[in-house]
């Protein structure tokens, strides 16, 4: 019995061992450099929203525009929509903001509504604002010139 | 009836037999700086944001949502308190929005707004309340920290400086305006002009 015991509580251990080693292996070099997984390391600092208020390019006709200012404390809920108090049709001539395409105004069927259609009201689904910082990692992306110029046949 | 305010009217006539005429003036004038300096206190104990956030009521709505906020939290440190938006500095008018708030304080006793989903009832008639105020005033309130005078266009985001200096700049808009919800979270808005 206490031979039983003593073989239980080696395996024990050894499996722990592995168990610890294992959680704390090298971390994959991914958006987090460096370190184990679980080591603690110096947070990023946090980049600044742009808000340079200048529309930029779209990759593709079809992409919804990022926001070119900054949306700190802009409520969107039940309630009341920031963005559409200077967005909407009846609001963009003050606010002298572009007005949300007839697109936000189609219901599923492509029917144009008198007002914003219930599956566009939340703005930040497909619209976000963007940060002073390069790309956290590295892609291949191509915008649809770049698909163009290269022709149909390359990936 | 007649015969006892009379009476009294002989005492108060009367010249006093035990006090110096030096000593009722000088007694008068102390009792006065005590009375006047206790009102005075007791509306700066009222007029911090300790006293109208010791009601839960306050509290656990607007307090809360302020604190996400640019007047709560913000780069500089430069924090603006409930009453720096909500009660006027000129003493008249100070004392007008005081009386106001006893009848809020009458709705604190009978539990007007006593739960959130009452609170959020009457919040639309609160907000319009305060809008009218503020349009009125021309933002006097806001306009005690953020002097039109010496903002500097060319420091502020292009969205900003296009309206400060148009509409804001010809007095055709005035803060509250364009700048609703800047404190606290907002009621349903349907009808609300801009809105
Ligand atoms: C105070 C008015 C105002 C508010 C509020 C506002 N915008 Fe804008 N927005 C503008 C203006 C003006 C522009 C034009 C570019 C510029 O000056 O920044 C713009 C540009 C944009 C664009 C770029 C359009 C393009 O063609 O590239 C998007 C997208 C956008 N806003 C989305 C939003 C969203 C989403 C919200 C709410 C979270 C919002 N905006 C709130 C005024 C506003
Ligand atoms: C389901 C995704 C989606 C939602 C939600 C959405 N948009 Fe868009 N938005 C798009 C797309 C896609 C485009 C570009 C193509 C187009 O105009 O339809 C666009 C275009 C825009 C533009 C540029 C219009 C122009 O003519 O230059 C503005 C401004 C804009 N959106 C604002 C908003 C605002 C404000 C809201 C919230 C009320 C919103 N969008 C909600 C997808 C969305
Ligand atoms: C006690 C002084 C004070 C009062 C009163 C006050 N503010 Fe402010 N407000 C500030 C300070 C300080 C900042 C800037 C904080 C920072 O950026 O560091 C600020 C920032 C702002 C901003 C910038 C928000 C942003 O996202 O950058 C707006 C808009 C604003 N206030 C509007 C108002 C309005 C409208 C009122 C009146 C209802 C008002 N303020 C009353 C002190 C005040
Ligand atoms: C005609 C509309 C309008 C009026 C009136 C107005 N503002 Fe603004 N204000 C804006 C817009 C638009 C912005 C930029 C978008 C935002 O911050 O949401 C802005 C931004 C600000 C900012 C931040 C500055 C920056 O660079 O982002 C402050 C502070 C401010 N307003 C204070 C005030 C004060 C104080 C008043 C009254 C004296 C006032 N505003 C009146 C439209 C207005
Ligand atoms: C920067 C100015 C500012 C500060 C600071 C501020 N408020 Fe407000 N408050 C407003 C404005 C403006 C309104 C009008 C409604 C709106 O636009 O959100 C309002 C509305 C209210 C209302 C009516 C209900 C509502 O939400 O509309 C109450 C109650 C209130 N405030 C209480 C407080 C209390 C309590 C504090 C302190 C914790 C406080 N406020 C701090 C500006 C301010």
């Amino acid at each position: 019995m206490k031979k039983h015991l003593l073989i239980a509580a080696c395996m024990g251990l050894l499996s722990w061992g592995a168990v610890a080693e294992s959680l704390d292996a090298p971390a994959p070099d991914g958006r987090r450099l460096g370190g184990t997984i679980a080591q603690e390391l110096q947070a990023e600092e946090m980049p600044k929203v742009e808000n340079k208020d200048l529309k930029r390019e779209r990759n593709y006709p079809e992409q919804p525009p990022t926001i070119p200012h900054k949306i700190d404390g802009y409520r969107v809920d039940t309630n009341s929509n920031k963005c559409l108090s200077c967005h909407s049709r009846s609001t963009a001539a003050k606010s002298q903001a572009p007005m949300i395409s007839i697109t936000h105004y189609m219901d599923r069927d492509g029917q144009p509504l008198a007002t914003v259609s219930p599956r566009r009201y939340f703005c930040e689904q497909c619209h976000v604002p963007q940060h002073e910082t390069p790309a956290a990692i590295p892609n291949t992306f191509k915008n649809i010139d770049q698909v163009l110029e290269g022709g149909a046949s390359q990936p | 009836m007649w015969e006892l305010l009379k009476s009294y009217w002989q005492i108060l006539r009367r010249p006093s037999v035990h006090y110096s005429l030096g000593f009722l003036t000088l007694g008068g004038f102390i009792a006065g700086i005590i009375f006047w300096g206790g009102f005075n206190t007791a509306l700066e104990v009222t007029n911090t944001e300790q006293f109208c956030t010791s009601c839960h009521e306050m509290r656990d709505n607007v307090f809360e949502e302020m604190k996400t906020t640019i007047h709560y939290s913000n780069r500089s440190g430069v924090r603006a308190t409930c009453p720096d938006c909500h009660v006027p500095h000129n003493w008249t008018d100070k004392i007008a929005r005081k009386m106001q708030a006893s009848k809020e304080v009458w709705g604190k006793i009978f539990g007007t707004i006593s739960t959130r989903e009452k609170f959020l009832e009457k919040r639309r008639e609160l907000a319009e309340h305060e809008w009218a105020r503020l349009k009125a005033n021309d933002s006097l309130e806001c306009r005690n920290c953020h002097n039109f005078d010496y903002m500097d266009f060319t420091r502020q985001s292009k969205r900003a400086m296009e309206q400060h200096s148009t509409a804001l700049a010809s007095g055709e808009a005035t803060c509250i305006d364009c700048h609703k919800g800047i404190a606290h979270e907002l009621p349903d808005m349907s009808g609300v002009k801009g809105w």
